[in-house]
């Protein structure tokens, strides 16, 4: 039954990877962030039943703490960046090579 | 006799959501507009959070209800919502070969974790359930790791956030280019601006609102039946039709138009609103502040009159009162009955206009 845990997470995993590497759009790309790091909680979540200790708990109740602290932050900085360039788009960051 | 594979709870569990989380994946990469993904990855986090709960974790449930789908997500819209809900990402391929090139990657990845976490899955047998009971429940065992175990880590974790709330705060203000300019200041350049050009320093004439329009849009009217400058705000001014101000005096006329009818019939204009407001002065009357002193003109000449009132006049008058719905407003703005005797004995003619000072 573990087997079907790690695949969902797997498969979410890498669905996240390729929205992140495919998309333009700077929020999107962070919902694909996101949704990693839900794969790899899933991961821990079914692991922690699988070898029956609550560490894996704790290391996703960790992941979303500093998932949350992250948000916060990479969002702050897409509004930002969003007032100067009037953009969400991460084409248009070509133009910090100067 | 034939084993019936045993189906438990969990797997129904688990199929159910791993479908709804994957469609919710996809979702969230193909949609091109940005809150369509929100909502796709609500779903994918809801999935999850009952996949935890299925899975032995019932704190762990709450918390990704509580802080992805509820604050995570929530921030995740309100930023969709202030960087242009209405943007679309383009559809087209800006690197050449590069959807080629993420297909390969993922397929590559994709390949690479299932053959690492799958063999991971070979070793242990253990059931969370058992460590769940054997520390009184699983928000207890989790509490008992997070003050023994993993306490630095903790202690970093409050950091963190208060780092982040900080940086939050910082990243998101917007830059001052100018100067504040404070409450003094302001109405130090109100008062110039009077001393100079004139303008007024006070606050802007009301909007009209008449019996008839409760609408902010409804203009103020001068005496003379023009529109009030200003009585209307600009933003106003350009989306809604402002009243028109003839349409507004328009039930003014037709009053005055049915009192002359009456006073042709049966008295002057002037005797008739004397007998009118000899009964307001008895009956300490209450007038409106809008326009229904003008309709009780031939409320109360039609009662003294023995019911021959003409037809123009509305057959309930105290109805027509009672429909416009304006409570009675108590006389206390200077307004007496003698001022406007005398003003209406001046010019007969021009009752509705005087009427109209003191009204608006």
């Amino acid at each position: 039954m573990t087997e079907l845990y790690a695949v969902l997470a797997v498969i979410l995993f890498t669905i996240g990877l390729v929205g992140f590497l495919v998309r333009r759009n700077a929020l999107v790309i962070f919902m694909c962030v996101e949704l990693m790091l839900n794969a790899a909680n899933l991961l821990f979540v079914a692991f922690s039943d699988h070898y029956g200790i609550l560490d894996g708990q704790m290391a996703a109740f960790f992941v979303m703490v500093v998932a949350a602290a992250e948000v916060v932050i990479g969002l702050s900085i897409i509004v930002m960046i969003f007032r100067s360039r009037r953009s969400t788009s991460v084409d248009n960051e070509t133009v910090l090579k100067g | 006799m034939i084993l019936i594979p045993m189906i438990s709870g969990t797997a129904v569990t688990f199929w159910i959501c791993a479908v709804l989380a994957i469609l919710g994946a996809v979702g969230l990469v193909t949609f091109t507009k940005p809150v369509y993904s929100a909502l796709c990855l609500a779903l994918v986090m809801v999935s999850l959070a009952v996949i935890y709960a299925s899975l032995g974790a019932p704190f762990l449930f709450a918390v990704q209800i509580i802080v992805y789908t509820g604050a995570v997500l929530m921030l995740f819209l309100f930023v969709v919502m202030l960087v242009g809900v209405d943007t679309h990402d383009s559809i087209r391929e800006t690197l050449r070969g590069h959807r080629v090139a993420v297909a390969l990657a993922g397929i590559g990845v994709l390949a690479l974790l299932v053959l690492a976490v799958v063999q991971g899955v070979a070793g242990g047998s253990g059931n969370v359930a058992q460590a769940n009971d054997a520390a009184g429940g699983n928000v207890q065992g989790l509490a008992g790791l997070i003050f023994s175990r993993y306490v630095i880590a903790f202690e970093a974790t409050a950091a963190l956030l208060i780092t982040a709330a900080v940086a939050a705060m910082v990243l998101a203000h917007p830059e001052q280019l100018r100067r504040k300019i404070g409450q003094t200041e302001r109405a130090a350049k109100r008062l110039e601006a009077y001393a100079e050009s004139g303008v007024h320093p006070g606050p802007q004439p009301n909007s009209g609102v008449f019996a008839r329009h409760n609408s902010i849009a409804t203009p103020a009217l001068l005496p003379d039946g023009t529109i009030a400058a200003g009585s209307v705000s600009p933003v106003l001014a350009q989306r809604v039709v402002v009243g028109d101000p003839e349409e507004l005096w328009a039930p003014h006329d037709e009053v005055l138009a049915a009192i002359e009818a009456d006073g042709d019939d049966e008295e002057t204009a002037e005797g008739l609103i004397e007998s009118d407001l000899a009964i307001e002065d008895a009956q300490i009357e209450v007038l409106d502040e809008s326009s229904t002193p003008d309709e009780s003109v031939p409320d109360d000449s039609a009662a003294d009159q023995g019911e021959d009132s003409p037809a123009s006049v509305e057959p309930e008058p105290t109805a027509v009162q009672v429909a416009h719905g304006d409570p009675p407003i108590t006389v206390d703005d200077g307004y007496t009955p003698a001022d406007d005797l005398d003003d209406e004995s001046d010019e007969p003619k021009k009752t509705t206009g005087k009427k109209g000072k003191h009204n608006d």
